[in-house]
């Protein structure tokens, strides 16, 4: 190519591939699935002892958590499953064109709106039959989480974990600080951790959704879980009083937040706490992960996020729920829904608790004896939960959240000043996008 | 037609000659060129140059229309009737409320004069030492040529590593990873697309050395010669023969700047995906298009804009460039 006189040749065809493949390869990609959907959809062939099911578990613990899970399936039930396992990123990438395409007769996938969006558009089918079975096994909040805005089922819930305030054991002991239940605990709290050399709260937002954490909590703490969800579904203003005063309680508490957070990723902040240079971090409990010396996980535990309005104590719990969903026409609708009823039983939480305990069941009847002391903390604040949110981008549109919001609050977080012409640009831009459809 | 002909051969060994008689055949092969062309070979010769012409025309007009055409609408890309006519919505949204359009077109124009202005010459200086035979520049030329070489996400992963600002090179070395004096050299808006772009130049350095590189071996040897024996120094003879010697080079070289400066991506999504401060316009798109619940109008709109900024640059050059082989 150097040596050619037009050194064009390279440059030109990649140039236009970077820009009709995002651009207008985006029609293409869509629309070529739908067209095979109209061939494919009459049901054709499938052995009746076999499911196939999409998965995004593509991690190695996961991966082989739900492995064993089928595996039991089989034995017990004489029907094979056939997993495809995708990436994880680009499993939710692709999930449009996926499921509107030849999809896997289940699925693996997230509740929430997340759930929800699909069911209305039809690409994923009702399983109220699988839940006449499987309904006593499941609290009042994970029933509520699997149905869609038409009231029908269409999630099967598997696992869950809760967002806390999570801090080390022996540095709450070797300082004397006792876990805030109020705000104004907190602040003082961060003060002092400040004053004894440590970062109060770790944190690193690179990947844009962690800040969205902090921002729920404070906001269902501040206004309640009604305000949450309606101000997620598009249904309330950002320029609001009510969210302006979210602005303010987290403005107030960033300045005793790690430094340069835009440009740390949630596991480097997490060695932060490992390390003890923190002193607390809200995150999942996935945090967990982080820490690979078995004895800095027994000193790890956590608090929920303390209270700020008293008509609304700490009611809320955000505990982002993965399961599994039927697509819209299964080849082997029968032993797909045998599968639901059997991912709904105890006995398969069981079995995936086994190999990942870093989440919890979300059974009420799972097994809860072989629980790690944290695994324990986590059940019991989500059983005892009044409400349970998912995350802003499982709770809301995420062409908003992550075209919208991402953005914005990396921004507010750099400088949180200029909240005003924040709140009033996201205003603008939620009402054109929830317009849209 | 040397491409005719290498066809042409193994298939005139494979098929036997038609006809049979070696007498006819003797006879046609005065009549011209074009009758040596078997069926087959007419078959083949269409289907080569017919089949990339329906992928050309399927991938990439038709696919550049339809983006055109959904600029003007919204879609979440979930079946066809869910295609909604908004006219010029988009556009309109585009232009005045979205906060990261107006930075990523600036952040574009930036790099592309950053791009000009520092790697460019450097390369164009290196080449010139590079030209002059010193010893070792076989060596030379390798490792500047280096990072041209890496795929660009790798080279993001890299600097990434060495920007870091808990546990990156620069700040472990000169202490500015604790709080109170913290340099946040990637999610500092101030910072982070110089950080970026000198990863960007660093390899675009290299890039530009060879071509220039190819230009001065393509300059006449006697010219040099003439212009010492006229006792022109160094500079002299660079500034007054060389250069103006190397105005096609320039030209390629100016335009492969700016399609580098249009293109920039993957650089910047490895870092830090495009957050405050390294907006991009093929950033935008990417984020707009690509996901479970997508803005397919909205985002087509923003790359209908980067298709004028690029046609605005691209079509004066093909001008340029014809009118000269008419010329010619």
């Amino acid at each position: 190519m150097h040596h050619s006189p037009s050194g064009l040749s390279l440059p030109g065809p990649s140039r236009r591939t970077l820009l009709r493949g995002i651009g207008g390869a985006a029609a293409l990609s869509a629309a070529v699935p739908l067209l095979s959907a109209c061939a494919g959809s009459s049901g054709s062939g499938g052995d009746s002892k076999t499911v196939s099911l999409g998965s995004n578990a593509s991690d190695a613990v996961p991966k082989k958590a739900f492995a064993d899970i089928y595996a039991a399936f089989q034995k017990k039930d004489g029907i094979k499953v056939a997993v495809n396992t995708k990436d994880h990123n680009t499993f939710q990438e692709q999930i449009n064109s996926y499921l509107q395409g030849t999809p896997d007769d289940v699925f693996t996938w997230f509740a929430g709106y997340r759930m929800q969006f699909f069911a209305a558009k039809g690409l994923a089918s009702p399983i109220d039959d699988v839940w006449q079975t499987i309904g006593g096994n499941f609290p009042d909040a994970m029933k509520q989480l699997s149905k869609g805005e038409d009231g029908k089922y269409y999630f099967v819930p598997l696992y869950t974990y809760p967002w806390a305030i999570f801090y080390r054991k022996s540095v709450f002991a070797q300082h004397g600080y006792k876990v805030p239940t109020t705000w104004d605990e907190l602040v003082a709290l961060c003060k002092q951790m400040k004053k004894d050399g440590l970062v109060p709260i770790a944190f690193g937002d690179k990947d844009a959704w962690p800040a969205m954490g902090t921002f729920d909590q404070i906001n269902f703490r501040l206004n309640g879980y009604d305000f949450h969800k309606s101000l997620m579904a598009g249904k309330e203003s950002w320029t609001d009083a009510k969210v302006k005063a979210v602005f303010d309680h987290w403005a107030e508490l960033l300045p005793y937040h790690q430094d340069g957070a835009v440009g740390r990723t949630w596991q480097d902040a997490a060695q932060t706490l490992v390390s003890k240079k923190a002193g607390m971090y809200l995150l999942g409990s996935f945090v967990a992960q982080q820490f690979t010396n078995q004895a800095d996980v027994e000193d790890l535990d956590f608090f929920a996020f303390p209270e700020i309005n008293s008509a609304f104590g700490q009611d809320t719990v955000e505990a982002p729920t993965d399961g599994f969903m039927l697509s819209k026409s299964p080849k082997n609708h029968a032993g797909a829904v045998k599968l639901l009823e059997y991912l709904g039983t105890p006995d398969a939480e069981a079995i995936y608790l086994k190999s990942d305990p870093s989440v919890v069941a979300a059974s009420s009847k799972a097994d809860t004896s072989t629980y790690t002391a944290l695994q324990k903390k986590a059940y019991t604040m989500i059983s005892g939960a009044k409400n349970l949110t998912q995350f802003m981008d499982r709770d809301s549109r995420p062409d908003f959240t992550s075209t919208v919001m991402q953005p914005a609050l990396q921004n507010f977080v750099r400088n949180p000043k200029g909240v005003d012409s924040i709140l009033s640009s996201i205003e603008r831009q939620k009402k054109t996008i929830f317009a849209s459809s | 037609m040397s491409i005719e002909t290498g066809i042409q051969n193994p298939e005139a060994a494979a098929v036997p000659p038609p006809g049979g008689a070696p007498a006819q055949k003797k006879k046609r092969a005065p009549q011209g060129h074009n009758r040596l062309l078997t069926r087959r070979d007419r078959v083949t010769l269409g289907l080569m140059a017919g089949v990339p012409t329906i992928l050309h025309v399927a991938l990439v007009w038709v696919t550049a229309l339809a983006s055109v055409a959904l600029a003007f609408t919204t879609w979440d890309g979930i079946g066809f009737d869910s295609i909604k006519w908004v006219g010029l919505q988009n556009f309109k949204q585009l232009f005045t409320d979205n906060p990261q359009f107006w930075p990523a077109v600036e952040h574009n124009i930036v790099w592309f004069v950053v791009l000009i202005l520092i790697p460019t010459p450097f390369g164009l200086f290196l080449a010139v030492q590079l030209d002059k035979k010193i010893r070792f520049t076989r060596i030379y030329q390798t490792a500047f040529f280096l990072p041209v070489v890496v795929s660009l996400a790798v080279t993001g992963f890299v600097w990434q590593l060495v920007y870091n600002p808990d546990t990156g090179l620069i700040n472990s070395l000169i202490g500015a990873n604790k709080p109170g004096h913290y340099i946040d050299w990637i999610g500092n808006p101030h910072l982070n697309l110089w950080a970026v772009l000198v990863a960007a130049s660093w390899r675009h350095t290299g890039y530009m050395m060879i071509l220039y590189l190819a230009g001065l071996k393509g300059v006449d040897p006697s010219l040099r010669e003439a212009s010492a024996l006229d006792g022109a120094n160094e500079w002299q003879t660079f500034k007054n023969v060389i250069f103006p010697t190397l105005r096609p080079t320039n030209t390629v070289v100016l335009v492969v700047t700016i399609i580098e400066a249009l293109r920039a991506f993957d650089l910047v999504f490895v870092f830090n995906k495009g957050a405050q401060g390294t907006e991009l316009l093929s950033i935008l798109i990417t984020n707009n298009i690509i996901g479970e619940s997508s803005r397919i109008g909205y985002g087509s709109a923003i790359a209908v804009v980067l298709l004028v900024i690029s046609l605005a640059v691209i079509i004066p050059y093909l001008i340029a460039t014809f009118r000269k082989e008419r010329r010619a």
